[in-house]
């Protein structure tokens, strides 16, 4: 029994920044712009909530920080991609390199450091051994990261702005016609992705209580995957993601047990998501004006 | 990025100049007849409180006490490294010096393009020919290694002295076989105190970025800690930063590599396997002003001062005399030859 909890709670940690990335790419996927983006939007997330708690001592400031961080980022690649018709790719590469080397050259502007911040004030899971499950409730991310993709599912099927994003996405020339502002749109798509994905590079920091260079580590890409794999439908891209961090979570598990060669183990994530992805998920249709303009 | 631009400028302008070289006399070095040495660093470059910075200590030491006059480089992404080591050897430099096993590629090629500088590659990584044998390194590249095994040997003995557990972690960054050096010794260092002791051994992934991954770091010694285990060694970058954060919150302790890295978790860090590349930087500039430099392999272990443990004011607390004793007595018996110590797993 505590061995499940245990794998449930680390699973639940594991796929809290992928949750908000993906909570991110599918609105502004759904709205029609690519989101290579979320890698870069993460790590600026992840710095400048750092910066916000440093500056203030106070874990919340940290996350306004980073949302404004990638609220900012986000508004960079839609004026790029929506008012200049930038290709979306080229953005997206660009907007992710933009962040590596702003958050290294602030970090060492700042700090005087390559590697990593000083320790700042931030939100730590309980991990007792008794209490697993709810300890994951010390660190207020956690559950805001679970309900993400929730809340994007309701707000894409439930309200008015949802289905103008929708109608973006699939048909700009028949929204534009019934009198929707395709660009306007977009731009709140794009922009809340930043702030979303943001939010889960500011997990990051904020659960290490520091920044360090380069620590989304790839995270953004695995939700991008998580957001196709879902069929770009929020709570399908919430299975996908908790489906990611359980295998990752069985690879940290299985490796310790050195039981099995750690060749085989550390293959785990990328096997099952291959036997998922053919033989679960079928075809995956991307929205029809996805990276179109 | 003002120095990215300086440093295509400067590019640019060695590029212009080598327009106006003609092939026939030859050129005159640049700086004299003065020590000059170039030094690369890694990508992040100082600031790293480890490596880079390191060699930049050593460099600096080399200014003060040799009289070298040393050029820093630092590269930025990918391709630069590259240029950077070319610049310096086309400078005319005594001895270019390539900070990081990422630099063995660059510096074999460079060595044997410019056969007359001498080049040191800290950390390079010997190549094996198809037949399994240790391709040798050109004459004027000295390929500098350290023996980390020896240096993780004694702080496995300590971990398993004081761990009050049978059950010993070990987290890696990369797998390559770099790393496995740092687990065997560990391993055999745990072994050699305690023989029915396991170590868990992970690592973070198989990729360079699992240098960089503190989050998974955490993760992983989140798991080791709570099936048992009391004290883990990492050899894995910054995500090590994610193991010492680990420490910290299930107040257990944890040790640090390369540097040392009490300052990451204070009471949390129980000690850390250092290298000297600050020493081993010096001691390869006072060898070019001594005109004893020679290529090839050569390595740095305990008997050299390559590699080694903090024991101090500050973790002494957590260390017994009688434990610092016992690992001093190992540490005589691997210099003296009486202990080998294993560096493959």
């Amino acid at each position: 029994m505590s061995i499940a909890l245990a794998f449930l709670a680390q699973t639940l940690r594991i796929a809290v920044p992928y949750l908000f990335a993906a909570a991110g790419g599918v609105l502004a996927e759904r709205s029609g712009i690519i989101s290579l983006t979320l890698e870069g939007f993460m790590l600026g997330g992840a710095f400048s909530a750092m910066l916000g708690s440093y500056y203030s001592g106070n874990p919340w400031v940290g996350v306004l920080a980073g949302i404004a961080g990638g609220l900012v980022l986000g508004l960079v690649h839609a004026v790029a991609t929506i008012r200049y018709k930038a290709d979306q790719v080229v953005s997206g590469i660009a907007i992710n390199l933009l962040a590596v080397g702003l958050t290294r050259y602030f970090l060492k502007l700042v700090f005087d450091s390559s590697s990593n911040s000083p320790r700042v004030a931030g939100f730590s899971a309980g991990t007792s051994t008794t209490a697993l499950v709810a300890g994951l409730l010390h660190n207020p991310l956690i559950p805001l990261g679970l309900v993400a993709l929730p809340v994007v599912a309701w707000l894409m099927y439930r309200t008015p702005f949802g289905l103008r994003v929708r109608a973006v996405g699939e048909h700009p020339e028949a929204a534009a016609t019934v009198g929707v502002s395709v660009a306007r749109v977009r731009y709140i798509a794009v922009a809340l992705s930043g702030a979303l994905a943001a939010l889960g590079g500011a997990y990051l920091s904020l659960d290490q209580h520091q920044f360090t260079d380069g620590m989304s580590a790839g995270r953004g890409f695995i939700a991008l995957a998580a957001i196709i794999f879902g069929r770009w439908d929020p709570m399908r891209a919430a299975l996908a993601c908790l489906f990611f961090a359980a295998a990752e979570t069985l690879q940290i598990q299985l490796q310790a047990m050195q039981a099995i060669p750690s060749q085989f183990v550390q293959m785990i994530p990328y096997v099952l998501t291959i036997v998922a992805l053919v033989g679960v998920v079928g075809r995956a249709v991307p929205p029809a004006a996805l990276g179109r303009e | 990025m003002r120095s990215l631009v300086a440093f295509v400028g400067v590019l640019l302008l060695v590029h212009i100049a080598l327009l106006f070289v003609h092939p026939a006399p030859p050129v005159p070095a640049a700086s004299g007849n003065g020590l000059d040495i170039g030094i690369v660093f890694d990508v992040g470059g100082r600031g790293d409180k480890s490596f880079n910075d390191g060699a930049y200590r050593g460099g600096e030491r080399a200014e003060h006490e040799l009289g070298a006059r040393v050029h820093f480089i630092e590269p930025g992404e990918g391709s630069d490294r590259e240029a950077g080591l070319r610049l310096l050897a086309a400078e005319h430099m005594k001895l270019v010096i390539g900070v990081g096993f990422i630099f063995t590629d660059d510096l074999t090629a460079l060595a044997n393009e410019y056969p007359n500088t001498e080049f040191a590659g800290v950390d390079y990584a010997l190549k094996l020919d198809s037949a399994g044998n240790v391709v040798p390194p050109p004459p004027n590249l000295a390929a500098l290694k350290f023996r980390e095994e020896q240096g993780s040997f004694l702080v496995g003995a300590l971990a398993a002295l004081v761990g009050k557990s049978k059950k010993l972690g070990f987290v890696g960054g990369m797998d390559i076989p770099l790393i496995h050096k740092f687990e065997a010794g560990y391993r055999a260092g745990v072994n050699y105190v305690c023989p029915d002791c396991t170590v868990i051994a992970q690592y973070a992934g198989v990729t360079p970025e699992a240098f960089r991954n503190p989050g998974r770091g955490k993760e992983l010694a989140l798991s080791q800690y709570q099936s048992g285990v009391n004290v883990i060694f990492h050899a894995s970058g910054s995500t090590g930063l994610g193991v010492f954060e680990a420490a910290r919150q299930t107040g257990t302790l944890a040790i640090g590599v390369d540097a040392d890295q009490y300052s990451e978790a204070p009471g949390h860090v129980l000690t850390s396997m250092v290298k000297g590349v600050d020493a081993v930087v010096f001691d390869q500039i006072k060898k070019v002003r001594d005109g004893t430099f020679h290529g090839g392999v050569q390595e740095y272990g305990l008997a050299e001062n390559g590699v080694g443990y903090i024991y101090d004011a500050h973790n002494r607390a957590l260390i017994p005399d009688s434990v610092h004793a016992r690992v001093e007595a190992i540490r005589a018996g691997i210099i003296a030859g009486r202990i080998a110590v294993p560096s493959t797993r």
